[in-house]
């Protein structure tokens, strides 16, 4: 944690409120977002308990499992939850511009210009929390490799078609969630705990309900108080006034409202199986009716308050205006979307369980270049972000105290301007360090030659030589030098990424690396066991 | 006229007291060690744990109820999952040790599961020494310890452990065999999860080489243990050799240098006691002769945290914020004394943390206010 931010959360503490952590919006929120509040079943894996999904904060799909260890039932959330979902990505599948991409041609093997079609927009998934990215991840994984009948009829238990399909979609996600910068999963704790600071440490901030309380503070309250309402305060039944935001739920909840509930249903169940003739099984019925309805109401119960406060957290973020250097960002995520897309409708296999080793190599290197990217655009769309580059000596800004017009040695000698530059601020630099401004949106270089005299106070005179973005003729274009008076702000981390080193494709994957892949050989369903009925 | 007490008799005697009246000890289980590497340096932990008072029980009592508790599904499935690993005499477990950690081994076609069944903690300890030193006499023969007791001397006074299984090999070395319920997905598990799972075996291993230790030819304890969890999504074990020799040496390091239980019980004042009978404000009273060094990952590891949370927000410790936050702030501790040193009206200018937080407080308030140099784009 920065110094910066450290100051933020002492005045939220002794204010009493959020205190601001970027003045600008870093992340795209797109106008009809998806929101997905799962539930899951304690101590098992991959067994949803029930979610609330939508793009209607009014009208969210509630889809519930009444009993959690049954396997049809299961699958019978799946189906539903793929019928909310697939619908929606689907949506923005179809919607497309014409765009250009670099390929290879793999006669020539030449870098050639290829048109292909680039989604319009992107569809968005926001989770309450950080473990609501995981349960992605894992919903994803545990449904990607199912086998429907149509694909395979031999199937033991086959799940409903569209399922492998969500299994892959979500895997997506989730995958894509990890690039630094991306917007196409969104946990809301790290969206908002990204703009505002509370007067908490960063474990409380990832309990959405106190977090919230900070941000969207209720009335005549400080937001300790409200925090730990949202944190502890129970009701007369011990029950949490604020569920958590799962995927987890509250032990006292399972304990005293659920387990009995289910117990309920499976005894109304049971019953029902051993009616003897119609009358008395459409009584019974009615019992199995009301004590889904009951389970169903529970669920609701639990996951409604989370919704509602993804909701309001998503007013409070729109607020915000969005950085400039967004837009790029949710291009990458478009870019990542529509080759999904392709994937998908060429055929391809699902993901498998574990890359390759050129796969990921490759997904690291991206991850590493996006982080610096971020970190880049983030403290050049917003000046409360570059306060803190500037603290750790990453950055400087100041007024520019002197021209002087100088040329570089050589046959054609070209500007290369001396400014001196007066700052408060300490870079960092070392002999000839290169800093860059930005201009015009682009990154204009300049080499630090040395410090000018001795400057009163605590600000020092800086004099840079610029390097470039002045054009080809001996006098540099209009406006591409800094001019006395003007008030700038210098890097020292470059602004655009370079990718690294090119890696071999993966049929040359050497020794060293496991070797070639070879042939990718089918990934089978995990295999299901009699007493897989968890 | 009473024998002269030793001092483990009246360390023991003091610890009582401070139990209170028929209460009895509560094992130090797997969230207290927990605690004990996440915050060694706490005195308020480390006297409540080594006088075995019960934790969970304190913070009722003291109006800030700890906020951990399991639910029945969890624990139905947990024991389910270690019932059907320890089946048929343990069967499938031994496979797996035979495995993951012990090919060359004599495949194990049966095993000895001796009965350790005995009254009292201590009862219990006695009875697996000693079928671990039968285990070990009996070569080329595979052992299961199912839900032995181990004690281990933590700050003066013993604590007693249950891990879920000890397996003997037929070569008479020992390794401690850790059940969880968290699936085990395409190969790898939860790392905070098996962080958490290798620290607590780490604690068993110290406590096993204690008991290996009195014997001659002392056994060798492996310190690669087996870590069982389900596969994928079913309920089939899966198992994973894990290496806790970092975990160990740490656990060691820091069990040597926990702040003598007997220290801290000499510096309470007379007639402390922590008996959760007590009204809330003797309690407040006691649990604050002790000091306490909370920060906010004591509230994952340690009952009392929110109590303690309260405090330590109440006095306005910057800790209450995070560790990390300490370190930058130099002598400054507390939320207003590091404010008003931001806005100048304290501190010593000549002090690099001082003169850090005022340029922090100036570039952000440039930032955020009107005066702001305007943003590079």
């Amino acid at each position: 944690m920065s110094l910066i931010s450290t100051l933020a959360r002492l005045e939220a503490v002794s204010t009493g409120r959020a205190q601001p952590a970027a003045t600008v919006r870093h992340r795209r929120l797109s106008e009809r977002p998806l929101v997905f509040v799962p539930l899951t079943t304690a101590g098992e894996a991959g067994a949803p308990l029930g979610a609330l999904v939508g793009t209607d904060r009014d009208a969210p799909h509630l889809l519930v499992v009444p009993q959690p260890r049954d396997r049809d039932l299961r699958f019978a959330f799946l189906a539903e939850l793929a019928d909310v979902v697939l619908p929606y990505i689907d949506a923005y599948a179809e919607d497309v511009e014409a765009a250009e991409r670099n390929e290879t041609d793999p006669e020539t093997g030449q870098r050639v210009k290829v048109e292909v079609e680039l989604c319009a927009d992107a569809p968005q998934l926001i989770v309450p929390s950080r473990a609501g990215v995981d349960f992605v991840r894992l919903l994803g994984r545990s449904m990607r490799f199912r086998r429907t009948a149509e694909q395979d009829p031999e199937a033991p238990y086959p799940a409903p078609p569209r399922v492998p399909l969500l299994g892959r979609w979500l895997t997506h996600f989730a995958e894509r969630a990890r690039v630094p910068g991306s917007s196409l999963l969104l946990a809301m704790t790290d969206v908002l705990a990204r703009h505002w600071a509370t007067g908490q440490s960063t474990l409380e901030d990832q309990h959405l309900g106190a977090l919230l309380a900070w941000i969207d503070l209720p009335d005549g309250e400080t937001g300790a108080e409200a925090a730990l309402r949202a944190e502890l305060a129970r009701d007369r039944d011990g029950q949490l006034l604020c569920p958590p935001a799962g995927p987890a739920t509250d032990p006292a909840f399972d304990n005293k409202l659920l387990a009995p509930a289910i117990e309920r249903y499976d005894r109304a169940r049971t019953a029902l199986a051993a009616a003897e003739d119609g009358l008395e099984a459409d009584d019974r019925l009615g019992d199995l009716t009301a004590a889904e309805r009951e389970i169903r109401a529970l669920v609701a119960s639990r996951t409604r308050p989370t919704w509602d406060a993804v909701w309001r957290g998503l007013d409070r973020l729109r607020e915000l205006p969005e950085a400039a250097r967004v837009e790029e960002r949710w291009t990458r995520d478009r870019w990542s979307f529509t080759g999904h897309r392709d994937r998908v409708v060429a055929g391809e296999p699902p993901q498998p369980r574990h890359d390759d080793a050129v796969t990921a190599a490759n997904k690291l290197a991206a991850r590493e270049r996006e982080q610096a990217r971020l970190e880049a655009q983030e403290a050049l769309d917003d000046p409360l972000v570059m306060a803190g580059r500037r603290l750790s000596g990453e950055a400087f800004a100041g007024e520019v105290t002197d021209v002087v017009m100088a040329y570089s040695e050589g046959k054609r000698p070209s500007p290369r301007p001396l400014v001196t530059v007066r700052t408060d601020d300490r870079p960092h630099l070392g002999e000839r360090a290169k800093v860059f401004r930005s201009l015009g949106g682009k990154p204009q270089s300049a080499e630090f030659v040395g410090y000018e005299g001795d400057a009163e106070d605590d600000s020092a005179l800086i004099v840079l030589r610029v390097l470039d973005k002045m054009g080809r003729g001996k006098e540099p274009e209009e406006g591409s030098v800094p001019e006395k008076g003007d008030v700038l702000c210098f890097t020292l981390f470059e602004h655009e990424q370079r990718g690294g080193a090119k890696l071999p494709d993966p049929e040359q994957t050497p020794w060293t690396h496991g070797g070639p892949p070879g042939e990718p050989e089918s990934e089978a369903a995990d295999p299901l066991t009699e007493e897989d009925v968890l | 006229m009473p024998l002269p007490r030793t001092r483990g008799t009246a360390l023991r005697h003091r610890l009582a007291e401070l139990r209170g009246p028929d209460v009895p000890a509560k094992a130090l289980d797997a969230r207290a060690l927990a605690a004990l590497a996440a915050n060694p340096g706490c005195k308020r932990r480390a006297i409540l744990d080594g006088a075995g008072v019960n934790k969970a029980a304190l913070a009722s009592a003291l109006g800030s109820p700890s906020a951990f508790g399991q639910s029945q599904f969890a624990l139905t499935r947990g024991n389910a999952f270690e019932a059907k690993v320890k089946a048929d005499g343990g069967a499938e477990l031994l496979r797996l040790v035979h495995e993951k950690l012990d090919r060359s081994a004599e495949p194990p076609a049966g095993a000895r599961v001796p009965e350790l069944t005995a009254t009292g903690p201590e009862g219990r300890t006695a009875r697996t020494a000693l079928a671990l030193r039968e285990a070990t006499g009996t070569h080329g023969e595979w052992t299961l310890l199912d839900h032995p007791m181990l004690a281990l001397d933590v700050a003066g006074s013993p604590a007693f452990l249950e891990p879920d299984a000890v397996v003997v090999h037929p070569d008479g070395s020992w390794t401690v065999v850790e059940i969880k319920s968290f699936p085990m997905l395409d190969g790898s598990a939860d790392p905070a999860k098996v962080g958490a799972a290798a620290r607590q075996s780490a604690v068993y291993v110290l406590a096993l080489e204690q008991v290996a230790a009195r014997l001659d030819p002392a056994p060798r304890v492996r310190h690669r243990v087996l870590l069982v969890c389900p596969k994928d999504f079913s309920n089939l074990p899966t198992a994973s050799a894990v290496d806790v020799r970092k975990q160990r040496a740490v656990t060691a390091r820091q069990l040597a240098r926990l702040t003598r239980i007997e220290d801290i019980a000499d510096a309470l004042p007379d007639g402390v006691c922590f008996s959760p009978e007590l009204p809330a404000a003797d309690l407040t009273a006691a649990v604050e002769s002790v000091p306490a060094t909370y920060a906010p990952e004591c509230l994952s590891a340690c009952e009392l945290a929110f109590h303690c949370r309260a405090r330590s927000r109440a006095s306005g410790a910057v800790t209450s914020l995070g560790r990390s936050v300490r370190a930058e702030l130099g002598d400054l501790t507390t939320v207003e004394s590091v404010l008003s040193a931001a806005r100048g009206e304290s501190g010593d200018p000549d002090d690099p943390a001082v003169a850090a937080l005022r340029r922090a407080a100036r570039l952000r308030a440039e930032a955020l206010g009107t005066e702001a140099v305007a943003a590079c784009r």
